[in-house]
């Protein structure tokens, strides 16, 4: 009794029941969301774990050109269990790209990213570019080799640019090439700027979520049949079926996510690349530049343009084509011409380029990884081409071919 | 299905180009492994040999290598050499037992010395792998066409000086006769007598007998010791890690065990 008198108190003044009900206990999932929808939830997890081991590493860190590489040992050897920290973060980084390019596709192939659902997507977008931003300047601030060199790269396509780009390439740096100013300007953006940001974005695309509701695997809309009290008749509340559903999965994630952290910090030289484990040296220059895995397709695309057109540099359009690769996402809403959502109904030809899509970006992001020869570098134009043949000849095929009848109602396997 | 095959392909054709010789020009005795390092047989739990390693390293290679992200008192602990044996034997000058360790040669002395200054080893092992140190170790020998007298198969025209030379003795390049390998992959013989055919290879590496302290076997188990050492010190936490892991992802079985239970529990409510 007393709880309930004090929670009317506070729900007087403060919607709190309303805001759990609404977003956590009432909220209605479709009864068939499968596995792919799991990768929302455990990115949440990630980002508290990256949010905590973050502050902890920010509490030996420190941001110059003279002594960050040092105190990045000092918090492997001297600090207690600070190996476990920036290992938690370092695995964190990279479990956070393979969840939100398993999310991202999952949207994809069921159509999420359909009406009414367009902002959704293009909020969560903003995530990935948040998320790219964010592993860009984390990876710079160990100041290591890889460090160094990943920041001159990709800090000099700006100077491709033309007419701007060399000025353009000073301001981004704060000096004339790499240094402790860039360190500093990149260790701002990495703790404060785009954490914020990303958690601001991260609301306002779990807001949208709750206001449309989430997609499911036939991409039908649970909320035309509703039983009396209005609740859709094909979802489940949140709490406690998708919850427990949840912690089952968090789990079996975390086994995995452990058994890197502890057995395979480095992950093969993917998740810490070996050639960190020397200290930035600004004359010389690792034999193999790159990138961290995550970054890899994009990075391929950006050495398959080797030839320059209208005068413009190889290195420009290079850049060009790979801010287009992450950009593109954002159109597929309007690319789409499809009268269903999900691949389950979808034609041929929408299967045929997800396919080639998925194919393309996996092998864009093996020959990334590697260094280049006349044929890698042939095969990474093809399928430059085949990736992006997906998102632009999409009006076309998803318009043209035959889909199946959708059902009116979800179907349980 | 043929597009699957070409994939596979194309990374398996890739993927031994690219790790086609980590050391260099290293010839073993099993010929199919040119360039290929040898194993290092690295061992974290093996405190004598991490001691035996240590002792080598602040002996031969502390004057020019420091460890300078690590602390005396740490290598101490983790080897369980006693404080007071560590301090009166392992630390030279006077550099207290919670210090860095760091060497009294600068920098700049040593790029006028050496022609570059020689670089700290804390991490070497994670930059270059156990296998390749242990070769690289192995892999001195007289060519009296470098300024120091030395080179190296692993490290070609290598700046550093063979400091091991009094313990290893002489070791020289040599050519062999080896036996004759055919096209269809099987040894070349004599059609007549059936005698195996050889042929001359070059890049061997061979110890003089007598004229190290040490035999050839013991010197490779000491470097391994000295490898062992180097290992350890780039991933010091390894064995506690792995300990807590251990104990981490026992839990977590449980706990997923548990929360499988519950929902399978709720799941029951749903048709």
């Amino acid at each position: 009794m007393k709880v309930n008198r004090i929670m009317s108190w506070f729900d007087e003044r403060l919607p709190i029941t309303a805001t759990i009900e609404r977003h956590l206990t009432k909220y209605p999932a479709p009864i068939n969301m499968n596995i792919w929808y799991l990768a929302g939830a455990l990115m949440i997890v990630v980002l508290v774990i990256q949010l905590l081991s973050g502050i902890w590493l920010l509490m030996n860190y420190e941001p110059t050109a003279e002594g960050a590489f040092a105190s990045i040992q000092y918090i492997m050897r001297d600090v207690e269990y600070g190996w476990m920290i920036r290992y938690m973060h370092t695995t964190g980084a990279s479990a956070f790209f393979a969840l939100i390019y398993l999310h991202m596709f999952r949207g994809m192939m069921y159509g999420s990213y359909q009406k009414p659902r367009e902002l959704l997507w293009v909020v969560g977008w903003l995530t990935y570019l948040l998320l790219c931003m964010l592993g860009f300047t984390g990876y710079v601030l160990p100041w290591g080799q890889m460090s160094f060199w990943a920041a001159q790269v990709i800090m000099s396509l700006f100077g491709s640019i033309p007419f701007i780009g060399e000025e353009l390439l000073t301001w981004i740096r704060g000096d004339y090439l790499i240094s402790g100013i860039t360190l500093n300007r990149l260790f701002a953006l990495h703790v404060v700027l785009l954490p914020l940001a990303l958690i601001a974005v991260i609301f306002v695309h779990i807001l949208a979520l709750h206001e449309v509701g989430s997609n499911n695997p036939d991409g039908v809309d649970v909320k035309k049949f509703k039983d009396e009290d209005g609740v859709p008749l094909d979802t489940k509340p949140f709490f406690p079926y998708d919850i427990t559903h949840d912690l089952y999965a968090i789990g079996v994630f975390l086994i995995f996510f452990c058994f890197i952290m502890f057995f395979y910090p480095d992950g093969g030289g993917y998740v810490i690349e070996y050639v960190n484990y020397e200290a930035a040296n600004n004359l010389k220059t690792p034999d193999h530049i790159v990138p961290s895995w995550y970054y890899t397709p994009y990075y391929a695309m950006l050495r398959a343009i080797t030839f320059p057109i209208f005068g413009l540099s190889a290195k420009f359009l290079g850049f060009v084509v790979m801010a287009a690769g992450i950009a593109i996402f954002v159109a597929l809403p309007w690319l789409d011409r499809s009268p269903v959502k999900s691949i389950r109904y979808k034609g041929v030809y929408s299967r045929f380029f997800l396919v080639l899509f998925v194919a393309s970006f996996l092998i864009l992001g093996y020959l990334g990884s590697v260094s280049s020869t006349p044929l890698r570098t042939f095969l990474a134009q093809i399928f430059t081409v085949t990736y992006f043949s997906y998102f632009l000849l999409m009006p076309i095929y998803s318009k043209y071919e035959k889909c199946k009848p959708v059902p009116d109602r979800v179907k349980l396997s | 299905m043929k597009f699957l095959t070409l994939i596979i392909l194309l990374f398996s054709a890739n993927f031994f180009s690219e790790s086609s010789a980590p050391c260099g020009h290293y010839l073993s005795e099993d010929l199919e492994l040119e360039g290929m390092c040898e194993d290092a047989e690295v061992d974290p739990t093996d405190k004598a040999s991490l001691q035996r390693g240590a002792q080598l390293y602040m002996n031969y290679c502390l004057g020019c290598h420091s460890l300078k992200y690590s602390r005396y008192k740490r290598v101490a602990e983790d080897l369980e050499i006693p404080l007071e044996i560590f301090k009166e034997n392992l630390i030279f000058g006077d550099q207290k037992i919670g210090d860095l360790i760091n060497i009294g040669m600068g920098s700049a002395d040593a790029k006028n010395w050496f022609g570059n200054s020689p670089p700290d080893l804390t991490l070497e092992a994670g930059l270059r792998g156990p296998d390749w140190i242990y070769t690289y170790l192995k892999s001195f020998y007289i060519d009296e066409s470098r300024p120091l007298g030395v080179n190296n198969m692993v490290y070609d025209n290598v700046g550093m000086p063979n400091v091991l030379f009094n313990v290893q003795g002489e070791q020289h390049s040599v050519c062999k006769q080896i036996p004759s390998i055919a096209e269809n992959g099987g040894l070349r013989q004599n059609p007549l007598t059936g005698e195996v055919l050889t042929e001359e290879r070059c890049g061997f590496l061979e110890t003089t007998k007598g004229t190290g302290e040490v035999s050839s076997e013991e010197f490779d188990s000491q470097m391994k010791d000295l490898t062992n050492f180097l290992a350890y010190m780039a991933d010091p936490a390894k064995t506690d890690r792995e300990s807590i892991g251990f104990y981490v992802i026992f839990y977590l079985l449980i706990f997923t065990i548990l929360s499988y239970l519950l929902y399978r529990e709720f799941k029951k409510d749903l048709h």
